[in-house]
This record gives C-alpha cells, sequence and structure tokens, in this order.
C-alpha cells in the first residue's frame, strides 16, 4: 500500500526526516513512536503533502504510484487521511456541511456523482451513532470552542466517514480522557479491514493498548532507528528512550 | 508536488474575465454628454412628467450646483467629470409587453446570460419582476396578485403619472433633495426605478424584485427608489445588479428611500455586482448610493446587501428610528479584490423610546483591494433606553489589502446600551491544508471558509437570493488567496 524508501524532507532548509523506510501493507497497523522532535509529525504532513516540506531525496509510492507531485487533495482523494494532532477551526462551517464538500469533492476527482442526501444521512447516523457522538455537535462549527478530546474525536468521525485505504493518526491520544480513548480506538478497530492500513503516530503505550499494532518503530533525529513488534512499544514505556540513543550512537 | 503557489493564483484571476462582461447592442436613445438646468428639463419632458416633478429636480440641480463633492471617504479615484456624461438613455424598443414573445430577444438574451431570464423568472413561486434595463423598466410580472392586494408596485416614472399624490408627499422626505452631493445630483436628473406601496395592515405574499444594469457606454445611472409600507403592512424587497464590462468609469448615484409606519416593516435585500474593473484597477463601476429608511412607532427596517462588485463603492444604508420601539437593522457582507475600494457601513439614528439596532457587518477584502466599515451610532437625548449591537468582522486574504474599521458612537442619553464588537482575520495556510487534505481543493477551500464567514449575514437573505450571492461571492474570490 504505502512504501517509502530513503524519503529525506526539509523545511525551511533544515533537515528533518533523514533516509526513512518504510512498508505498510494492507491490512496492517503501524506504530510510530519517538522522543520530541524526532520527526513524527513531520513524516505526517509530508506523506499528506504539505506544501512548506520539502522533499529533498527519496520517493514516496502509494499502491506503486509515486505521489511526490501530487497535491494534498489528489492525495486525499487516492485515499490518504490524516488525523490531525492540533485540528484548525473553520467559523461557521458545520461538521455536517464540511464533511458533505469533503465527501462529494473525493467523489467529483474520482468520477462519481454526488451523493444523494438520504445516503449521506444515514451514513452520518451510522458513524456518529458508531463513534458516540451527540448529533447536535455535527451541526458546530468546525472545530470551534472544542475541547480536545472532541477535536480528536471529530477527527475519527471524519475518517469513518472518508473511510480511506491509508489513515494516519498524529497524536490522536493526546487531551483525550480514558473513555474517550476507549471510544476513539473502538472506533479505528471497526473501521480497520484487511483493504486498509492505519499508521499510529503516538508517545504512549496507552493508546496502543487499544489499537494493537502489528508493527513499531522507533524514530530518533529523522531516521527510523528500531522496529519490532507490539512488545517493543511496552519495553519503551518501561525504558525510556534513552537506551535507543545510546545504541544508536554507540 | 504540483505547488498551486501564489504567482499561478494571481495569473489565473488575471486571465479570468468578468463573468457577466457582455455588452447588449440595442438602439437605444441617449442624450448628448452635459449637464445643465436644460438638460433637466429635457429629462423631465422626455419622461412627460408634472409641473411639480420638473421644478423639484430644478431645484436639486441649483442645489448640486453649489455642493462639493464629499472627500472623508477611504477611497482614491479620479473624480468624474460631469459633464463628460449623458444623462439619459432609454432604449428604443419600448413599448409595453403582454407576454414574453413581444419582449426583445437580444434583451432576453441578456437575461439569460445573467440567469435571470423572464422564462425562469415567470416560474419561479412568488417573484415578482420589474426589470430595470438602462433606467426605463420594459417588463412587469405579477402585477395583478399585486394589483388585488392593493400593492402598486411600478417604475418611480409611471408611479410619478398615476399616483402623483404618493409621490409627490414622500419623495425626498427620508433623503432630502440637498441631503448630499450624489443625492442632489440623483434628484436633478434621475431616469427612472422603481415604486413601491403597500397599504394597509397587507403582508405582501411575494419577494419583490428589481434587477437593474447599466447597458449603454457613457451612460452614468442614476435610479430613484421609493417604498412605503403603510401601517402594519409587511414588505421584502430584493434588488440585485450585474453590469457588463466596460473599459470608461461608469457612474451609478442611486438613492433609495423607505417608509416603515406605525407597526410595518420592511426588508431590503440588495446583491450587487457592479463591474469591478480588470485586474489592473482598469474600468468599473463608480458606485455612490445614498439609501435610507424611516421607522415611525414599532416599525421595523432591516438592510441587508452583498457587495462584491464596482471600482468605489460608498453607500451607506441607514435608519431613523423615529418611532418609539422602532427597530433597525444592517446586515452586510462586503467583498473586495484587485483593486477594489470600498467605504461602506451604515447609519443607526436613534431618536424614539426603546428603539433597537443591530449591525452585523463582514468585510472580505483579496488582493490590493481596501475594505473600510464606516458606521454611526447616534442616540439622542429623547431616546431613552436605546439598544444598539454592532459587530464588525474583517477576513484578510494576502498580504495586500487592508481592512478599516471607522466606527462612530454619538450618544447623548445615559440609558442607552451601545455595544461593539470587531475582529479580523486572516485565512490561514492551516486552514486551507487541513481542507486540502480532507480532498477539497484550495479554491473550494476558500469559498467554503468565505461562506462559513458571512454566514451570519447569508442566513438574512431570502432563500433564492441566498444560492445566487453565495456563487457571486465564490466568483468575486476565485484565485485569491495568501
Amino acid at each position: 500500500m504505502l512504501k517509502i524508501n530513503n524519503l529525506h524532507a526539509s523545511v525551511e532548509d533544515k533537515a528533518i526526516l533523514r533516509g526513512i523506510n518504510l512498508e505498510v501493507k494492507p491490512g496492517e497497523v503501524h506504530a510510530i513512536m519517538g522522543p520530541n522532535g524526532s520527526g513524527k509529525s513531520t513524516l505526517a504532513s509530508v506523506i499528506a503533502g504539505k506544501e512548506e516540506y520539502e522533499v529533498t531525496e527519496g520517493e514516496i509510492l502509494l499502491e506503486n504510484v509515486n505521489i511526490d507531485e501530487m497535491a494534498p487533495e489528489e492525495r486525499a482523494h487516492k485515499g490518504i487521511f490524516l488525523s490531525f494532532q492540533y485540528p484548525v477551526e473553520i467559523p461557521g462551517v458545520s461538521v455536517t456541511n464540511f464533511m458533505k464538500t469533503a465527501i462529494n469533492e473525493t467523489r467529483k476527482a474520482n468520477g462519481l456523482p454526488d451523493m444523494p442526501a438520504n445516503e449521506m444521512l444515514k451514513l452520518i447516523r451510522e458513524k456518529s451513532e458508531m463513534l458516540e457522538i451527540d448529533r447536535k455537535f455535527l451541526s458546530r462549527s468546525l472545530n470551534e470552542g472544542f475541547s480536545g478530546g472532541e477535536k480528536k474525536r471529530n477527527e475519527i468521525f471524519q475518517m469513518a466517514m472518508l473511510e480511506p485505504k491509508l489513515a494516519i493518526l498524529d497524536e490522536t491520544d493526546s487531551g483525550l480522557d480514558i473513555d474517550a480513548l476507549r471510544i476513539v480506538a473502538n472506533g479505528v478497530n471497526k473501521l480497520k479491514s484487511k483493504d486498509n492500513a492505519v499508521i499510529v503516530i503516538t508517545h504512549y503505550q496507552r493508546l496502543l493498548d487499544h489499537i494493537v499494532p502489528d508493527f513499531v518503530h522507533v524514530l530518533f533525529e529523522g531516521r527510523i532507528v528500531k522496529s519490532g513488534g507490539k512488545e517493543l512499544a511496552h519495553e519503551l514505556e518501561e525504558k525510556g528512550y534513552d537506551w535507543i540513543k545510546e545504541e544508536v550512537n554507540a | 508536488m504540483t505547488k498551486y503557489t501564489e504567482d499561478d493564483l494571481r495569473e489565473e484571476l488575471k486571465t479570468k474575465e468578468y463573468e457577466y462582461g457582455f455588452y447588449t447592442d440595442m438602439e437605444s436613445d441617449t442624450f448628448p454628454i452635459g449637464l445643465d438646468e436644460d438638460v433637466v428639463r429635457a429629462i423631465s419632458l422626455k419622461k412627460e412628467e408634472p409641473q411639480w416633478m420638473t421644478d423639484w429636480r430644478l431645484e436639486a440641480f441649483r442645489a448640486w450646483k453649489d455642493m462639493l463633492e464629499p472627500e472623508w471617504a477611504n477611497v482614491n479615484y479620479v473624480k468624474p467629470d460631469f459633464q463628460a456624461i449623458s444623462y439619459y438613455s432609454a432604449p428604443n424598443t419600448k413599448p409595453k409587453y403582454d407576454s414574453l414573445d413581444e419582449v426583445d430577444p437580444e434583451l432576453l438574451e441578456t437575461f439569460k446570460k445573467l440567469g435571470i431570464s423572464l422564462d425562469e423568472q415567470k416560474a419561479l413561486a412568488g417573484v415578482a419582476m420589474d426589470v430595470v434595463i438602462d433606467s426605463v423598466s420594459v417588463a412587469t410580472t405579477f402585477k395583478k396578485t399585486l394589483n388585488e392586494k392593493g400593492i402598486i408596485f411600478c417604475s418611480i416614472s409611471e408611479a410619478i403619472k398615476e399616483h402623483p399624490e404618493l409621490v409627490k408627499k414622500y419623495i425626498g422626505t427620508v433623503v432630502p433633495q440637498k441631503d448630499n452631493f450624489y443625492a442632489a445630483l440623483n434628484s436633478a436628473v434621475f431616469s427612472d426605478g422603481s415604486f413601491c406601496y403597500i397599504p394597509k395592515g397587507v403582508r405582501c405574499p411575494m419577494e419583490l424584485s428589481t434587477y437593474f444594469r447599466i447597458n449603454q457606454a457613457n451612460t452614468g445611472q442614476f435610479e430613484r427608489t421609493l417604498v412605503i409600507a403603510d401601517e402594519g403592512s409587511y414588505v421584502s424587497y430584493l434588488e440585485g445588479c450585474t453590469a457588463p464590462s466596460r473599459d470608461e468609469n461608469q457612474l451609478h448615484a442611486a438613492v433609495v428611500e423607505l417608509i416603515a409606519m406605525d407597526d410595518a416593516e420592511i426588508k431590503y435585500s440588495t446583491v450587487q455586482n457592479w463591474f469591478p474593473g480588470n485586474a489592473e484597477g482598469k474600468g468599473g463601476v463608480y458606485n455612490f448610493v445614498t439609501k435610507r429608511g424611516l421607522c415611525e412607532k414599532n416599525a421595523k427596517i432591516s438592510w441587508t446587501q452583498v457587495e462584491t462588485g464596482s471600482a468605489i463603492t460608498w453607500k451607506y444604508p441607514s435608519c431613523i428610528l423615529k418611532g418609539d420601539n422602532s427597530v433597525g437593522e444592517f446586515y452586510s457582507i462586503a467583498v473586495t479584490n484587485n483593486h477594489q475600494q470600498a467605504d461602506t457601513g451604515t447609519k443607526m439614528i436613534h431618536l424614539g423610546k426603546n428603539t433597537k439596532s443591530t449591525i452585523i457587518s463582514k468585510g472580505i477584502s483579496a488582493g490590493r483591494s481596501q475594505n473600510s466599515y464606516r458606521g454611526l451610532v447616534q442616540v439622542s437625548s429623547r431616546a431613552d433606553n436605546a439598544r444598539n449591537f454592532s459587530q464588525c468582522d474583517s477576513l484578510l486574504m494576502g498580504n495586500d489589502c487592508g481592512a478599516h474599521t471607522f466606527p462612530y458612537i454619538e450618544v447623548k442619553n445615559k440609558s442607552a446600551i451601545i455595544e461593539h464588537e470587531a475582529t479580523t482575520s486572516k485565512i490561514g495556510e492551516d486552514q486551507i491544508f487541513y481542507c486540502n487534505q480532507r480532498g477539497i481543493d484550495t479554491e473550494k477551500a476558500i469559498a467554503l471558509i468565505v461562506n462559513g464567514f458571512s454566514k451570519e449575514v447569508l442566513n438574512k437573505l431570502p432563500m433564492e437570493f441566498a444560492v445566487e450571492a453565495q456563487k457571486l461571492l465564490e466568483i468575486s474570490l476565485e484565485g485569491s488567496v495568501g
């Protein structure tokens, strides 16, 4: 599904990613962990196509197609979804209206007609129930005045609505209390299938108790320095990142 | 990555033609350029007006000659040469039509381009049209339904002939001839416009709608509108404008007077889309408008405007809250792009007791445009318990445009409560990227953000107008992200 080869990226001439290699196959869940400033969020932004990041070397392939030249919306149309660490506010635009626009723009790009209103309503009902979202919430302006937890739950709601092939969850657990964490994780698990894949970016083990990864990668100074199974996450939780740093520097 | 840079956007914007930039080639009867008393008399004669009207015009003209063009607005432009303008132009094909089949096909074609063909309009439930093309109204529909209710809705020229008592009694009572430079000019030379009278206790069953167009090259358009809502009546009035592309600056100086008698309500909505000039700021309409309404006891006047066009806009729809418990409202979206300049706002004059006013102004600036809100809230000494709430929000797109707010507050009564809120924001790259990531391209993202920003005002427009206004906002801001 996703293949990243020797990816180097910089922002304002400052190199942040220095040779990332990663392959994600359909049906897999990958966790990316690492200390602050290791480049986790940059990796997410670069995959999504944020323009302020410049890819200086390497390539990103989605289903064997190089996406380096694609605009962010084209990548979205191809099934890449990013759950933002800090979702932005858009005053006056309701969650429903935003989703309707996003879904129909994606359909348009893929040669499909607008989704009929009744189908849209059914989808909204289904997904909001799955994520235990109060329907009143959907009439509110996007992220305006939302609590941290509401913002994150709204991201996962959007993911559920858009049914992406590859979902990248960038610190979705931050700002969530334990109940919200469970609901969000359940949502992600329900959306998982053999055809899609998830990359979970997190600092902590606790989200990974709910969304169990097939692979865990440790990002440090712009490179993946260690990969393993879910047990690696436990090890990191116990021992912190210092031993990894020592290993790298050794 | 395919970067959609600001440069690309600018290029696209430059090449974007004015959507409604076409010109209808119809024979017309146009006066030579220049203005003096003889021209004023000739206009009056042409329109077969009674002597009192001619005298009224002449009185205005004499006052205008001694007046100076105002300079306090935050706009820069080359002042029009008032002697280089023709003051009258009427389509030659003037006869009244019984059916659409008789209408000049070219005119129908024009309507089609505007998306307001009479065919459609006739079919559109509940919208009566008084179409003003180049100063003379050539078609009126739904008259019969209105007649049954005793509602008068016709051109002002017709009203001067058919209902002189009403016109004579009310014209100039809200906007006097000498009110300001442009109002005086309009009073002297107004070519046509609309007249509306709603009898006591009648609720007008449909939205009354007038479309204005400037068509003939070099013809200033001087519309005069008078709406009278008698006691306890209600009317919703829509005014929409588009104008063809033109190199010379076209002058538009309209006067609109609203009179809401005791317990009456007037809702006046405008979508203005005069040609704004090209990307270099050449051409475009100068729009100097005086709009004012008078509220008697318990009356209410709401102005809603969506201003996307004109090179220069100078416009302050106002309410004189004369009667006790009267209510004035002003909801405005003003969009400026390229080199457009807008100085617009409102005046709420609280004279009666327990009077209330609300001002919601949304200014959107893009390109190198300048967008100013100028508003006055005045509470007189005898206006006990007056209330005003004002909210002025500005949205900036790019780094070369400007937003300005000039609120004036004059309060002479201690019981008044006045609130003023103002915000300025800029469409952020983060907002755009967020939308992009959800599959929404930059153009659409801007439209979405702008519509969200303008929502409180768009919601005040009648349904079919709101859709049109939303489209206009998108057209006006295409390719203008910063």
